[in-house]
């Protein structure tokens, strides 16, 4: 980021240093998900809380991890965590632990994760490090959002689970809607993604590449 | 046959790439060459298959409801379970590898360390917890597919990059937009494969 005012800790993930579009990390998830609002929202959450708390407890054990093992132990903090949000989220919502199926186990191999705990919290203290998690998480909870509205509002027609489309053409007496089915497909969250990243790119030339 | 069918299934229908996103953050860092890629996607492919099989035996003798001990329930345990045994394995495969053979290392040696933490690996030994197979070969033949379906979705990426690095792309979509869009449209022409059942 070459902006002469620079974006904080927490606000700069957001939306000019964002985890998705502008580093590039934690694609795979981002895009499994976000068939629907539901799950993806359900999704962000998660992995904003385990990025926070990894990043805090990474960042209180920097000093006492040794150089050479680090990935290890990174991982199993990672590991534990998301063995807890797991198990919450099938105690107290399984329906949606059914729909994000491996891709809440997959939140260990996140590489928000480890890009995250390798650039900040292994060298910064833990407040910081927890407010670096916190916007990280939710830089990659928005962009989640977005690409799952386009998706569920289009290739559904529901806003989270709400039927938008097909209610207001029906009051209109008009039956002939038809939803548009590539938007459920995966190559769709890939095109939506892809745009998103062209219109970022777009308004901040600074994130052009070359 | 039933293997020849998962076999191929795993290929073009549940593609990692294309159909279960997994593995896409190496995915788009590395697959500017085809050279570099196809290194990748032979890693990927190799430890793949040697982990498969072990997380394979780990959950069926250890992880799974009665398997250990009758009342004993340790599947909550999977997942530190498995991402520790595919970091040891890659630390493992690392070191015989520098040993035994070193043209080898030097091709994919600097591709190991990513890889522990590559989303293909342990998405797959989380796909097949979830697909519940009933013996040893199919989880092997699971991860040889799987494996050869990565690494020809990322050798094809990387070829079209190579040509696309000629073309006049507008600006703001230059490098990484442009690579979500073409790796969209690969998805649809993957979808054509749908349905096939052998």
């Amino acid at each position: 980021m070459a902006a002469e005012k620079k974006p904080g800790i927490f606000a700069g993930p957001l939306w000019t240093n964002n985890p998705v579009v502008v580093q590039v990390l934690g694609i795979c998830s981002a895009l499994a998900v976000t068939t629907q609002m539901k799950p993806a929202l359900v999704m962000g959450i998660s992995l904003t809380c385990v990025l926070a708390f990894a990043n805090v407890i990474i960042s209180l054990l920097r000093n006492t991890i040794p150089n050479r093992i680090r990935i290890i132990v990174e991982l199993v903090v990672v590991a534990a965590l998301v063995i807890l949000v797991n198990q919450i989220l099938q105690a107290f919502a399984f329906e949606v632990s059914k729909q994000l199926s491996v891709y809440v186990g997959l939140i260990i191999t996140n590489c928000i994760l480890m890009g995250r705990l390798e650039a900040f919290a292994l060298g910064n203290k833990p407040w910081p490090a927890l407010m670096d998690g916190l916007g990280n998480g939710l830089g990659y909870a928005i962009i989640l959002f977005v690409v799952a509205t386009f998706r569920e509002f289009f290739g559904s027609g529901t806003l989270f689970g709400i039927d938008v489309i097909a209610r207001f053409v029906n009051e209109s007496g008009y039956d002939g809607y038809q939803n548009c089915g590539f938007f459920v497909m995966p190559s769709a969250a890939l095109i939506i993604l892809g745009c998103i990243i062209w219109y970022l790119r777009a308004k901040n030339p600074d994130l052009q590449e070359k | 046959m039933e293997l020849l069918n998962l076999f191929v299934k795993s290929i073009f229908i549940d593609n990692m790439i294309f159909a279960l996103f997994l593995g896409m953050c190496s995915y788009l860092a590395v697959s500017k060459t085809v050279k570099t890629s196809v290194g990748l996607g032979l890693a990927v492919t190799f430890v793949l298959c040697v982990t498969l099989p072990v997380n394979y035996l780990l959950d069926t003798y250890v992880l799974r409801p009665n398997a250990l001990a009758e009342g004993v329930d340790l599947s909550y345990l999977s997942f530190i379970v498995f991402i520790a045994v595919i970091a040891a394995i890659v630390q493992i495969v690392e070191m015989v590898v520098e040993k035994f053979a070193p043209a080898l290392y030097g091709s994919l040696g600097i591709f190991l360390p990513l890889i522990a933490v590559n989303c293909a690996i342990l998405g797959g030994s989380l796909f097949m917890q979830q697909k519940e197979f009933e013996n040893f070969a199919e989880p092997v033949v699971y991860a040889l597919g799987s494996g050869i379906g990565w690494l020809f979705a990322i050798a094809c990426l990387a070829a079209i990059r190579e040509k696309l690095s000629y073309s006049n792309v507008p600006a703001p979509l230059k490098g990484l937009g442009i690579t979500f869009i073409v790796t969209g449209l690969m998805a649809i022409a993957f979808l054509s494969f749908s349905g096939i059942q052998l």
